[in-house]
């Protein structure tokens, strides 16, 4: 019912092709010029690196869906890495590390969260804020160091399957089921509409909408802490630059996923395309010889596209 | 000083304006500070150390100074850093390959220019929100200069080149006296120009500018431009100071640029705010940084004070405004 509501709002055959259609040329151009792109061993690897992504874009869409930005996600995934490998190597064991990850990622997404919500200051620039304390920090306690020797526990989690599939990919599924539940299928998830789209009514509604928006940038911080794990597991250290810069692919992915930066419109499977095509981009990229610099920039031509293309959708 | 907090409630027609009043109060923090370090260390009080919190502070002037209009017209520039670094890879190269400081400067500041004017176009004809715009424009550019210096280092320069941001007249350092003429421009610019006027009038309301017949697009564009060139000159300066280029350069500038428009109370929501304010935010902000220095606070610390002090600009900034409403 509500996922009805949400697609009258704008026209699905208008949408669904978007980002659908970039991924599958992007499939198609790099499957004809990428040797050995189209390859099993590619295609898996193209989908286990993308998890890191999908744990930090699914909050994103349910930020970005309240007309607010989180720049700091990247600076915050980079610290909480850092907790994880300090604290698992401190304590041998890889849920501490875990607990340490989350505690920091949802400390940083409250703090976002309150400045946006109770100091209504904007999110750009308080994200921005806590982009350089994150980073700081991640500076201050890894005394600009990598941290090695993380034990087996942590590193494993990177190459474990269950039965049969990545655990980095069960995840990001179940991260996926999980928000989509949440947007979809709870009274949460339809006042995250209201934040965006109407705020007002939330209020007559009796409802506080700065709880709610707090409650938004915490779980993106949450989440945060979990790629945290991902991180320092596939990079098997901690590093305190590991992530800077991924809060730029997050919002990538949900800008090529048609998810609107000026209407609560969001779409969470739009949203895991536009991973993909990243994903895919940076990867097809790579395979043809292209240094990572040229990735960067495509995602940040894709980005401007992207947003070119959804301002005029929104004024037709 | 009673006077003044009282007409600091009751805005406008004082005997000093809103904004006289708001950079006194930042000089007198500015003083305040110094007060403090010259405590706490020996050596801030030295004639060395002063000309180099000059000489730092002049560098985020000159990025923040473009930043100022950008964001009195309630929009913001992410890409100013990003911008500086490729200008200053790309001015490099040109002085050593054809051994001309001035064909040099003239590229760096075309390019920062040219980035200033792709911005704009973004924000006016694509009609895409500022931030985003030049965040994207901030990675675009990234990665053109990774991928063009390849992991090279640019090293070596002309003496007569590098005299702009080394060197010495009279005593002060050239840099302080190209910040006295571009504070002096940048304040008549704002204050006493038509369209400086105009630029205020865009972010203090955009829809009763362009129904007063104010051509919002093509100052719009003007302000973007502006803050590319002026990023194009640090970049100069930059290069000319530390005698080498490299594409990481750009990282750490862009945060204090932000900060120091801010301290300096100018307004993220457009309309308010005056360059001189965004000359005593970076002098604030170079006087923090250069105290920590000072006091061997590792500079780790330096990207979690400055993150701190941009919130804590923005929190003041919107509470005296409300305040004064």
């Amino acid at each position: 019912m509500r996922e009805a509501a949400v697609v009258s709002q704008s026209n699905p055959l208008q949408r669904i092709p978007g980002v659908a259609i970039v991924l599958v040329l992007l499939i198609a151009v790099f499957g004809a010029i990428a040797p050995g792109f189209l390859s099993v061993a590619n295609l898996s690897n193209v989908l286990v690196q993308s998890t890191i992504l999908t744990m930090l874009a699914l909050p994103m869409t349910l930020i970005i869906m309240t007309e607010g930005l989180d720049l700091s996600m990247g600076a915050v995934l980079t610290l909480t890495s850092l907790c994880v490998a300090i604290v698992s190597l401190a304590t041998k064991s890889m849920l501490l590390g875990l607990g340490a990850g989350l505690l920091v990622g949802a400390a940083f997404g409250t703090v976002n969260g309150w400045l946006v919500a109770i100091l209504g200051i904007p999110p750009f620039v308080a994200t921005l804020g806590t982009l350089g304390m994150a980073q700081g920090l991640s500076l201050i306690v890894s005394d600009g160091q990598s941290v090695v020797g993380i034990p087996h526990s942590v590193r494993d989690i990177y190459s474990a399957t269950l039965l049969g599939v990545p655990v980095p990919i069960v995840m990001a599924l179940a991260s996926y089921a999980a928000f989509h539940g949440l947007l979809y299928h709870t009274r949460f998830g339809t006042y995250i509409f209201a934040l965006g789209g109407n705020r007002e009514a939330l209020r007559y509604a009796g409802l506080s909408p700065n709880r709610l928006l707090i409650a938004v940038y915490a779980i993106g911080g949450a989440m945060a802490g979990i790629a945290g794990l991902l991180m320092t597991a596939r990079m098997n250290s901690g590093h305190p630059t590991a992530g800077l810069g991924l809060e730029f692919d997050a919002i990538a992915a949900v800008a090529v996923g048609g998810t609107s930066f000026e209407r609560g419109n969001g779409w969470l499977l739009g949203t895991v395309l536009g991973v993909l095509s990243v994903g895919v981009l940076r990867n097809g990229l790579n395979l043809i010889s292209l240094p990572s610099s040229v990735q960067v920039a495509s995602v940040g031509v894709l980005v401007i596209v992207a947003l070119f293309l959804d301002g005029i959708r929104s004024r037709a | 000083m009673t006077d003044i907090s009282k007409e600091a409630i009751v805005p406008p027609r004082s005997f000093l304006s809103q904004d006289a009043i708001q950079v006194f109060y930042r000089l007198l923090a500015a003083l305040l500070i110094c007060a403090v370090l010259a405590v706490l260390s020996d050596s801030f009080l030295s004639l060395g150390n002063i000309l180099n919190v000059l000489r730092q502070a002049s560098l985020t002037f000159f990025i923040a100074s473009g930043l100022t209009l950008v964001v009195l017209t309630a929009g913001l520039d992410l890409s100013v850093g990003a911008n500086v670094a490729l200008s200053a890879c790309i001015a490099g190269t040109v002085i050593h390959k054809t051994g001309s400081p001035a064909l040099g400067i003239l590229t760096g500041l075309a390019c920062g220019g040219i980035v200033g004017l792709l911005n704009g176009v973004m924000v006016t004809a694509l009609r895409i929100p500022s931030f985003i715009a030049t965040y994207g424009m901030l990675w675009v550019l990234n990665g053109l200069t990774y991928w063009y210096m390849a992991g090279e280092t640019l090293h070596g320069f002309p003496a007569g080149f590098r005299q702009i941001g080394s060197g010495y007249l009279f005593g002060l350092p050239i840099p302080v006296y190209l910040l006295l003429v571009f504070l002096g421009i940048g304040t008549l610019f704002a204050q006493r120009t038509i369209w400086g006027q105009e630029i205020y009038a865009i972010g203090a309301n955009p829809v009763a500018a362009r129904l007063s017949g104010i051509p919002v697009a093509r100052r719009l564009l003007l302000v973007y431009a502006v803050s590319g060139t002026m990023a194009g000159l640090a970049s100069i300066i930059f290069l000319s100071r530390l005698n080498s280029a490299e594409a990481d350069i750009g990282e750490s500038l862009t945060l204090p640029a932000i900060a120091a428009v801010l301290i300096g109370g100018t307004s993220l929501f457009g309309g308010v705010g005056t360059v001189f304010g965004t000359f005593i935010g970076a002098l604030i902000l170079t006087l923090v940084l250069n105290g920590m220095n000072l006091l061997s606070v590792s500079a780790n610390w330096q990207p979690l004070v400055t993150g701190i002090i941009v919130i804590l600009a923005v929190w003041l900034d919107m509470k005296t405004r409300r305040r004064a409403q």
